[in-house]
């Protein structure tokens, strides 16, 4: 009981904070979606972490090393480390800029400026929201398994709150934060949130370190001893292949509209500098605490029925109730804080990009494309949690995330990146690899539900010299070439479709390539080019408003 | 190519190949604190890494011509009022 009482004090806090936002609030959709781009430094970090930040890097993390060992912190943590900044780096910031310059608040709006196409803009929406959606459920799904593991008396009682019960918790009290506060809200919010789930994975390891007589130690030399065990303390049934395929899965990181709608929100660009720096350390605070306990899950707890609870499991049984309380709600943290930043991206992109970009603003007014969003976000919200109960009994948190969203918007990362480094790019580029990463995915997907683990599709040769081309692995993921992932074939052509369809068509006007790479240019054209457009923007918001 | 994107490129290509710890795939000894098995000890030691490295790349490679898009935009808003 107390540790639902601990988070019912937590998630009053976040309803008053969203309702103090909304007393601040302009009815303009730029201070909605951006907090007018007033974001500051420490607290974009904080914010930017938090988006970035699901149930699945603590309760994934941990479920997964319970699963598969040590090696998950390699796999996913350690890369993204180095990944994602090196991607806010050189993306984020120039996407900062051209939202200042421009007027850009979504990276739609963004690619059909740059390529001078609605359609491209249209398709990237909709591929966008299809795999974003899955992301949102998983948030939805990692709250409510929390509130039901924590109201179970340690698995002795029904929970207090079962899962469809804490599933509608969490989705109704990040609804009313996002619907009440907008960007500003979610943005003080995630203040506490990551401040919370920062401290969470040490206060963890600290607290269960104390009970457990004779230490960490024993158990990991117990389970390197154990040639039953002994895999979950190495790599040694990690194939390779997989394990480098998986540092481009954090490309898509930027490409997830709520990462780069956050990139948009900074009052400067200097804010970008503390938190590519903070951010490798950010993740290692969290990834590492819950990768070792849930290896450690597996040597003090044994066999348990559902993997990704394991963490809560082990805070059950080895911290003090009231403690157990506190950590829970740093796990219920990171669930929210990413949840509130997909449904506010999901609320802009469906605004911006299409509501107000077909004519929306012009028939009813920038006051009611507030409204528009509002409504949006409780409808959306609505179908994720009625999808996060269908399918909570069939996919774990984990594989749904990797299958549908992490490839698909990291097959997406080089459209990105043509539209802010290579000016010859083109719009049949774009369209050739965003129509790739769409088709592989609907293809992917199809033989994950229609073939079985095993299963070889194409090979090329026979016997011991056979080349897997196409297969699904033991786990029934589908894979590539003797066992890299699909993100690899996805990435790779998705690229290779940007350089041949660019190359094959005519490039862009001469204006927009002045617009968008104004250093080639004269100095008095350079800064019409950079304001000209920025005039419009300006003059259109001070209109509206 | 200007010899400091030289440098810095080969810099972040020899960190990026340096996750692939295959020296450490099979074995979990020694355990680096009494508990943490080696590959996961080296895999947070690289996590260490790769913030030095964006630090270095914030002091020598940042792109401070962005900076000025904020005046710009503040003196265009001050034109217009």
């Amino acid at each position: 009981m107390i540790p639902v009482i601990v988070i019912s004090i937590y998630l009053v806090i976040i309803g008053v904070i969203g309702g103090l936002a909304f007393r601040k609030s302009q009815a303009n959709t730029e201070d909605y979606f951006l907090a007018n781009r007033s974001v500051g430094e420490m607290v974009f970090f904080l914010s930017l972490f938090a988006t970035n930040m699901t149930a699945f890097a603590i309760l994934g993390s941990s479920g997964q090393a319970y699963r598969q060992g040590i090696g998950i912190y390699g796999l996913m943590a350690s890369s993204s480390g180095l990944v994602i900044p090196l991607t806010i780096f050189f993306i984020g910031t120039r996407l900062w800029a051209l939202g200042k310059r421009f007027g850009h608040q979504t990276q739609v709006a963004f690619f059909r400026d740059r390529w001078e196409c609605d359609t491209i803009g249209t398709m990237i929406f909709a591929l966008s929201a299809l795999m974003l959606v899955p992301y949102m459920i998983i948030s939805i799904m990692g709250g409510g398994t929390v509130l039901a593991h924590l109201s179970d008396a340690g698995g002795t009682q029904a929970p207090i709150i079962p899962y469809p019960v804490g599933c509608a918790v969490v989705a109704v009290v990040v609804t009313l934060g996002v619907f009440l506060g907008g960007m500003r809200g979610t943005v003080w919010v995630n203040i506490l949130q990551t401040t919370l789930f920062l401290c969470f994975g040490a206060v963890a390891v600290v607290t269960i370190s104390h009970a457990l007589p004779g230490g960490f130690g024993e158990y990991i030399s117990k389970l390197a001893a154990d040639p039953k065990t002994s895999f979950l303390v190495t790599r040694e049934k990690m194939p390779p292949q997989a394990f480098w395929s998986y540092t481009l899965i954090p490309l898509s990181s930027i490409m997830f509209p709520h990462m780069a709608i956050m990139c948009f929100s900074a009052r400067k660009v200097t804010a970008f500098r503390r938190t590519v720096v903070l951010y490798p350390l950010a993740i290692m605070l969290i990834w590492l605490p819950c990768v070792f306990l849930g290896v450690l899950g597996a040597a003090t707890l044994g066999k348990v029925a559902d993997a990704d609870g394991i963490l809560l499991l082990m805070l059950e049984k080895y911290a003090l109730v009231w403690l157990a309380g506190i950590l829970g709600a740093g796990i219920i943290s990171a669930v929210m804080g990413s949840d509130a930043h997909q449904i506010l991206a999901l609320s802009t992109m469906f605004t911006k990009d299409i509501y107000q970009h077909y004519g929306g603003r012009e028939k009813y007014g920038e006051k009611a494309a507030v409204y528009f969003a509002r409504a949006f976000i409780i409808i959306v919200t609505l179908a994720a949690y009625v999808i996060a109960l269908e399918l909570k009994t069939k996919q774990g948190i984990f594989e749904i995330a990797i299958r549908y969203a992490f490839s698909g918007f990291a097959a997406l990362a080089p459209v990105m990146v043509a539209a802010l480094f290579w000016k010859r790019s083109t719009k049949w580029g774009a369209l050739a690899a965003t129509l790739f990463t769409a088709a592989c995915l609907i293809y992917f997907a199809v033989l994950q539900n229609t073939r079985h683990p095993g299963d070889i599709i194409w090979q090329i040769g026979q016997g011991k010299e056979a080349i897997k081309v196409l297969f699904l692995n033991p786990r029934g993921d589908v894979s590539f070439w003797n066992g890299f992932m699909t993100v690899v074939p996805m990435v790779f052509g998705s690229a290779l479709c940007m350089i041949i369809g660019s190359l094959v068509t005519r490039a862009p006007s001469q204006a927009t390539i002045d617009k968008y790479f104004p250093e080639q240019i004269s100095e008095p054209s350079r800064r019409s080019a950079r304001l000209q457009p920025a005039f419009s923007a300006t003059k259109a918001s001070f209109t509206a408003g | 190519m200007k010899l400091k994107t030289i440098l810095l490129t080969a810099l972040v290509a020899v960190i990026y190949v340096l996750h692939q710890d295959f020296w450490n795939w099979k074995k979990a000894d020694p355990l680096i604190f009494g508990f943490l098995p080696i590959g996961l000890a080296y895999q947070a030691g690289y996590s260490l890494l790769a913030a030095a490295l964006m630090a270095v790349l914030v002091k020598t490679a940042w792109p401070k011509h962005l900076e000025d898009v904020q005046s710009e935009v503040k003196e265009q808003k001050g034109d217009h009022s």
